[in-house]
C-alpha cells in the first residue's frame, strides 16, 4: 500500500473537476457550501475581501477553527499557508487537511522560495498567472493548480487575464516543434520535461482551476468557457446578499456552462452579488497576484 | 456499443478515454434526453454530494430508474458507487438508491490515507490490478443478490448486481482497461457472467435492441 503517490494527489483533484470549491470561515457557512453542492471548501479565518481590507500580516487560520470546519462536512477541506511556510504545511497536514493551497492570499513568509511540495503526503495546489508560473509550481510538487486572478475584489478581469495568458501559451507549446521547447522553456522559465508534457497532452498535466475575482454565475461559466477545469470561489459567496442562492447558481452555472437556457435561469434572483473593486484603484504593491515568482 | 458517462461533476475525461480506447462510442449525459439509445452509464468518481444534489435538480433519479429497469447497464466508481447504494452510512443525501448495498463513505480516511495498491481480483486473472483509493467508500454489506468481486482487508470494493456494477476505486486513472473491458462486455447480450450463474436468462442481440432504455424528457 503506497500513500501520497504523484496519482493519489493528483487524482483528488481529477475528482474535484467540474465543481466549485468555496471560502468558508465557519462550520455553519461550511455546511451551506455542501448542501450547496460545493466539492470542496477552502477553510479561513477570514475571506480574502477581509484580508484585503483587515491589511497586516494574514497566516494560516487557527487550527481549532479548521478542525471545526472539518467536523461540520464530509466533502474534502482545504486551507491556505503561506508562500514558502513549510512549517504551517506541516501543521496543516498533521490535522488532516486534505489539500493545501501555498497561498498569495496570505502574507508571502519567504521572498525566495516556495515549499517544497513533493516532501509532504497532503496534496497542494498553487495559483499562477501563466504558464511558466505553473509549471514552477508543479516542478516543486503541486498536484493542482489554479489561476491567481486578484482575490478580494469581486472582479473576473485578472482571472481572465491570466487564463487567457496560460491557454495561450499551451496552444503554442502544443503546435511547437519539439526543437523549439528547449529554448521556450528557458524563455518561460519552466522545466523542460513538464514543456514536453503540455505538448504531448494538449494542457497541463494537473488539474487547472480559476480563482480570484469570481462573483457570478456567468463569471465560473466564462471561466469553464475559456477552459478551466473547475471553479473557487473566495468572497463571492459569503459576501454576497444571499449566500445559499449564489452558491447553487454557480454550482449549477460550473455544470452547464455551456448551456445559456440554465445561465439565464440559475442567474435569476440572486440579490447584491458582492461589491466588487476596480483593479486600477489597486497599487501594484497591494495586488495579491504579484506575490510568488 | 454506445456508454455514456454522467457529466455533472468529477472525474468525467477519463472514463470517456477508457470507453473509447474499448471500442466504446463515449458521449457525455448532462440532460435526461442524453440517457436515450445508451447501452450503458458510468457515473463517475467526483463528491456523491455535489453529484447527487446536481442529479437531483436535473430529473435524473427517475429516469435513470427507468432506464436501469429497462436494461441499462450502469458503473459506479467511487462516488458513482455510493450513488447506487441503497443505504450510505450515516447520511441522508440525495441518491440512486437502486444496487442492495451498505455503504461506507471516507471509509478509509481522508486524503492523507487515500492510497493506491496491489488488487487480487480473481475475475480478471492472476495479474493484480493496480487500483488507487481516493477518500474511497468500500461497500459494508451486501444483499444477497450481489455478487463480491473483489475484497481489500475483509472490505467489499468491488461489487455486481445484475447489470449493476461499483468499484470504490478508480480504474480510469490507470492505464489498465480491464475493468472497463468487463463492464463492456456485460453491456453486451452475450455476457454469461453474474446473471447466468442466478438464472436469469441472458438475452440476445435483437432482444436487448428491443430493450434499450427508453427514457422520456423529466
Amino acid at each position: 500500500m503506497e500513500r501520497g503517490t504523484w496519482r493519489v494527489k493528483k487524482g483528488l483533484a481529477e475528482m474535484l473537476k467540474g465543481g466549485v470549491i468555496m471560502d468558508v470561515t465557519t462550520p455553519e457557512q461550511a455546511v451551506i457550501a455542501e448542501k450547496a453542492g460545493a466539492v470542496a471548501v477552502m477553510a479561513l479565518e477570514r475571506v480574502p475581501a477581509d484580508i484585503r481590507a483587515a491589511g497586516g500580516v494574514a497566516r494560516m487560520a487557527d487550527p481549532t477553527r479548521i478542525l471545526e470546519i472539518m467536523d461540520a462536512v464530509s466533502i474534502p477541506v482545504m486551507a491556505k499557508v503561506r508562500i514558502g511556510h513549510f512549517v504551517e504545511a506541516q501543521i496543516l497536514e498533521a490535522l488532516g487537511v486534505d489539500y493545501i493551497d501555498e497561498s498569495e492570499v496570505l502574507t508571502p513568509a519567504d521572498e525566495m522560495y516556495h515549499i517544497n511540495k513533493h516532501a509532504f503526503t497532503v496534496p497542494f495546489v498553487c495559483g499562477a498567472r501563466n504558464l511558466g508560473e505553473a509549471l514552477r509550481r508543479i516542478g516543486e510538487g503541486a498536484a493542482m493548480i489554479r489561476t491567481k486572478g486578484e482575490p478580494g475584489t469581486g472582479n473576473v478581469v485578472e482571472a481572465v487575464r491570466h487564463m487567457r495568458i496560460m491557454m495561450d501559451e499551451i496552444r503554442k507549446v502544443t503546435s511547437m516543434p519539439e526543437e523549439e521547447l528547449m529554448s521556450e522553456a528557458k524563455r518561460l522559465g519552466a522545466p523542460y520535461e513538464l514543456l514536453l508534457e503540455v505538448k504531448k497532452l494538449g494542457r497541463l498535466p494537473v488539474v487547472n482551476f480559476a480563482a480570484g475575482g469570481i462573483a457570478t454565475p456567468a463569471d465560473a461559466a466564462l471561466m469553464m468557457q475559456l477552459g478551466c477545469d473547475g471553479i473557487f470561489v473566495g468572497s463571492g459567496i459569503f459576501k454576497s446578499q444571499n449566500p445559499e442562492a449564489r452558491a447553487t447558481a454557480i454550482v449549477r452555472a460550473t455544470t452547464h456552462y455551456d448551456d445559456p437556457q440554465v445561465l439565464a435561469e440559475v442567474s435569476k434572483d440572486l440579490g447584491e452579488a458582492m461589491p466588487g473593486i476596480e483593479i486600477a484603484t489597486i497599487t501594484q504593491a497591494e495586488r495579491m497576484q504579484e506575490r510568488g515568482w | 456499443m454506445r456508454v455514456g458517462v454522467l457529466a455533472m461533476q468529477g472525474a468525467v475525461r477519463e472514463h470517456l478515454d477508457a470507453l473509447r480506447r474499448c471500442g466504446c462510442e463515449a458521449v457525455t449525459v448532462k440532460r435526461v434526453e442524453q440517457l436515450k439509445d445508451l447501452h450503458g452509464l458510468i457515473i463517475p468518481g467526483g463528491e456523491s454530494t455535489t453529484i447527487g444534489e446536481l442529479m437531483r435538480e436535473y430529473g435524473f433519479f427517475p429516469a435513470i430508474k427507468q432506464a436501469a429497469e429497462n436494461g441499462l447497464g450502469i458503473y459506479g466508481t467511487c462516488a458513482g458507487m455510493i450513488l447506487l447504494a441503497k443505504e450510505i452510512r450515516d447520511s441522508d443525501q440525495p441518491r440512486l438508491g437502486i444496487m442492495d448495498v451498505v455503504v461506507r463513505r471516507n471509509a478509509f480516511g481522508r486524503q492523507r490515507e487515500s492510497f493506491e495498491i496491489d488488487l487480487d481480483i480473481p475475475l480478471l486473472g492472476e495479474h493484480p490490478f493496480r487500483a488507487v483509493f481516493i477518500r474511497a467508500p468500500y461497500i459494508e454489506s451486501a444483499g444477497p443478490a450481489v455478487e463480491v468481486l473483489a475484497s481489500l482487508g475483509g472490505k467489499i470494493v468491488l461489487a455486481r448486481e445484475g447489470r449493476l456494477l461499483a468499484s470504490a476505486f478508480h480504474p480510469e486513472l490507470t492505464d489498465d482497461l480491464r475493468i472497463h473491458q468487463y463492464f463492456v462486455q456485460m453491456l453486451s447480450a452475450q455476457d454469461t457472467g453474474a446473471i447466468a450463474k442466478r438464472g436469469t436468462p441472458s438475452r440476445s442481440e435483437s432482444e436487448h435492441e428491443e430493450e434499450r432504455p427508453e427514457v422520456g424528457t423529466a
